[in-house]
């Protein structure tokens, strides 16, 4: 079998045996949720409730704050019992916090929306964007957004992707392995979306089964192919896999829909069948829990809201102390100050380390052994800009090109001398971006 | 939770290397051609070995302990240091010579300039370099391998100002194993090339420079000798052209950083290093080639710059 790739990257460990063969389980009720209302990229929500309101599952709490923004539900039915800025991912945000009845009452809005066959390529936008669904493989960008390209640029190839390239994480594996027609249907509907007849699977080779299923659950549609890629790290990341999938390269500085492609995940996928066939907005995710220290790692599938805390108790705990939560994988993931952070509609997993695996390295000089230049998936020389950044030396490090950095982190993984590289060219992006803005 | 978490930026994996890992392996890779050169030069050479070795690691101490910086000895790279210096010496030498030669290359060409990777030479060529022009006479003392310590000609006075290897030269078996004049380690090209192997197995260099610059000053001996593959040979296996190539002129710190750069940093050396031996004064010239290329990697890495994914020409509107 032909596999694709791209040039550079990295092969940390996988660490995907802890589960990888687990099935889909449904994580238990939470008591409390705390949804905070700002969950994706662009405008916060307003919310729609206020303390002492009875919601039900599947009601919208939180109206989308303008056109790049996607409404909030309720993932429990149940009291708000709080409206408050609370610790999430992205910092403290405005959350309603809901005290659950253990009911779960469906909210009447929540009705089948009709076949992808029969809605039309608008009405489908309509229920992703009402449905408030995201990015679901991290980036949380507003998936009606991608999905509405302006008119002088033409789509004609949507890219699903299930490189699922970060260690540890393996949601993504078991959807598909799970429920591989409900993604193949999300594709056929994000491809009528945008009318286009091209739609593209791409799956690393290091999930064989996975890649059978998807081939069986597409059958004979020809307007659907996988690509089988190589298993490498960034992968998934966007421009790499449709340089792999497509040999089209996004030109420095642009969106995917330059090169006529838009790229979506594969638990957005399921999401969009799963709102059109259920109409129920996006409220639970799969998320992945996983560490060397977790009693016993599981694939749960969890209500948005659910804090950390709560689903460490469900894997039995921990075998020692924790020194690190990372909300995502451990290549992009964030890592977080307290286990009350709740899942969000971005969370495609948890990663525990203890304080070992956690603590980075001290960092020793630079000896120029080139690594962070030969792995660099977008071909720049992190070591410069590091060097620059790190004299605070803005000018010179913007020659090195740092706001092309897709920050994958492969530099700081590969570097011997354990150099902050990723992090300071962070430091020049964030400069020279406030700089651009004044 | 009592503890509390620690947060830092992604990403939060790290491959299992470090400076440490990577000066192991060279030193690993030097290993058969260190043992060659006492076992061919007997004892003198195993004192300027553990001089040079020692004179490094006590000079760089001093130096971080008079600039007050943390001691960086564990990563091993003035080991690395102490045992090219040594196999860079003829086995004659006064034992205060590496002295010399170690304090000059850690203390200047290193230390002063902000240690290890901050290095723009690399520092036991740079002491190699110094030490000939500073004691002519003591730096080229040839003696043949044994303990007699009969002088010799290095086997490359039979190829220089020829084009044809002379009657009297060491056969290519002495050149390969290294029963040959020249200084300690890089009398055995097969040794070298073995320890070569080993650091490419390993990921610490790529093939390429050595793999240029050794091609490069194949093809110019070639075509000098009217194509005789007899004379290039010889060219090959003599002198420091295997320690240089393998060893000094894939020194990280002072080669440059793009794929392409390095192409052409081999490629430099490689003219160089012919055009000294086959036009120059000196019998050998690896070291100056190296050297010159060493002050050239600014200019190189900047005209390299490997092209940004997806790099668009910037239209001024």
């Amino acid at each position: 079998m032909k596999v694709f790739s791209f040039k550079g990257g990295i092969h940390p460990p996988e660490r995907k045996d802890y589960t990888a063969h687990l099935p889909l389980e449904k994580a238990k009720d939470p008591e409390v949720v705390t949804i905070p209302l700002q969950q994706h990229i662009g405008a916060p929500c307003e919310a729609l409730v206020e303390v002492g309101d009875i919601v039900k599952v599947g009601q919208k709490i939180g109206q989308a704050g303008g056109f790049v923004s996607a409404p909030i539900h309720a993932s429990v039915s149940g009291t708000v019992k709080e409206i408050a800025m609370k610790p999430a991912v992205n910092g403290k945000v405005l959350s309603v916090v809901i005290e659950s009845d253990g009911k779960n009452e469906v909210h009447e809005s929540v009705l089948k929306k009709g076949s992808i066959e029969n809605l039309s390529g608008d009405e489908i936008k309509e229920i992703i964007k009402e449905a408030g669904i995201v990015g679901m493989g991290g980036a949380t960008f507003p998936t009606h957004v991608k999905l509405s390209p302006p008119p002088d640029k033409t789509i004609d190839t949507v890219i699903l992707n299930g490189a699922e390239c970060e260690p540890y994480l393996t949601a993504d594996h078991r959807l598909m392995l799970e429920h591989p027609s409900e993604v193949v249907g999300g594709l056929k509907a994000i491809m009528k979306a945008l009318n286009v007849t091209s739609g593209i699977i791409g799956i690393e080779n290091n999930k064989p089964d996975a890649i059978e299923v998807m081939q069986k659950a597409v059958g004979n549609d020809e307007n659907i192919q996988i690509v089988v890629l190589q298993t490498k790290y960034p992968q998934g990341g966007e421009k790499q896999l449709i340089d792999a999938c497509t040999g089209r390269i996004v030109p420095s500085g642009a969106l995917p829909m330059e090169v006529g492609v838009v790229v979506n995940n594969i638990g957005t996928a399921y999401q969009i069948h799963q709102s059109i066939e259920t109409g129920m907005p996006l409220i639970e995710r799969v998320t992945t829990l996983s560490g060397g220290i977790l009693q016993n790692p599981k694939n749960l599938w969890v209500k948005i809201g659910t804090p950390v805390h709560a689903l460490v108790q469900q894997c039995g705990g921990l075998k020692e102390p924790v020194g690190k939560i990372i909300m995502g994988g451990p290549m992009t993931g964030m890592a977080v100050s307290t286990d009350k952070i709740p899942i969000t509609k971005g969370s495609s997993g948890v990663v525990f380390f203890n304080r070992e695996e956690g603590t980075i390295p001290e960092p020793e000089n630079c000896i120029r052994c080139s690594a962070c230049v030969d792995i660099c998936p977008v071909y720049l020389q992190p070591l410069y800009i590091s060097a620059y950044s790190l004299i605070d030396n803005i000018d010179m490090a913007e020659k090195y090109h740092p706001m092309d950095c897709i920050e994958c982190g492969a530099c700081s993984y590969i570097c011997p001398s354990k150099r902050p590289l990723l992090q300071s060219i962070r430091i020049a992006k964030g400069e020279i971006q406030a700089r651009n803005r004044k | 939770m009592s503890d509390r978490l620690i947060v830092s930026s992604s990403p939060h994996l790290r491959e299992d290397t470090s400076i440490q890992k990577i000066m192991v392996d060279v030193a690993i890779a030097l290993i058969p051609a260190t043992i060659a050169s006492v076992y061919f030069f007997k004892a003198p050479a195993a004192m300027i070995l553990l001089i040079s070795i020692i004179s490094c690691l006590v000079t760089e101490i001093v130096v971080q302990k008079i600039r007050k910086m943390p001691v960086t000895i564990h990563d091993g790279s003035a080991l690395v240091t102490g045992m090219l210096l040594a196999l860079n010496l003829p086995a004659t030498v006064p034992l205060w010579l590496p002295v010399v030669g170690s304090v000059f290359a850690i203390g200047i060409v290193k230390q002063l300039f902000g240690g290890v990777g901050q290095n723009f030479m690399n520092p036991a060529l740079a002491a190699r370099i110094m030490l000939t022009i500073s004691y002519a006479d003591r730096m080229t003392g040839w003696v043949e391998p044994g303990v007699d310590a009969v002088s010799t000609a290095t086997p490359l006075t039979y190829v220089k100002d020829f084009t044809a290897v002379q009657e009297g030269a060491p056969s290519f078996v002495d050149l390969l194993i290294g029963n040959v004049g020249g200084s300690m380690g890089e009398t055995s090209a097969l040794l070298l090339i073995i320890g070569g192997i080993y650091l490419v197995y390993r990921g610490v260099i790529s093939v390429r420079i050595p793999g240029v610059y050794i091609l490069t000053v194949a093809i110019a001996t070639l075509l000098y000798s009217g194509f005789d593959v007899q004379y290039m040979t010889f060219h090959l296996l003599s002198g420091s052209l295997m320690i240089g190539a393998i060893y000094m002129a894939t020194d990280y710190a002072s080669t440059p950083v793009t794929p392409r750069g390095r192409i052409y940093f081999a490629l430099g050396c490689g003219i160089l290093t012919a055009t000294i031996r086959l036009f120059g004064g000196y019998a050998e010239g690896v070291g100056f080639s190296i050297l010159l290329m060493n002050t050239m990697v600014p200019i190189i890495d900047r005209y390299t710059a490997p092209k940004v994914f997806g790099e668009v020409k910037k239209q001024n509107a």
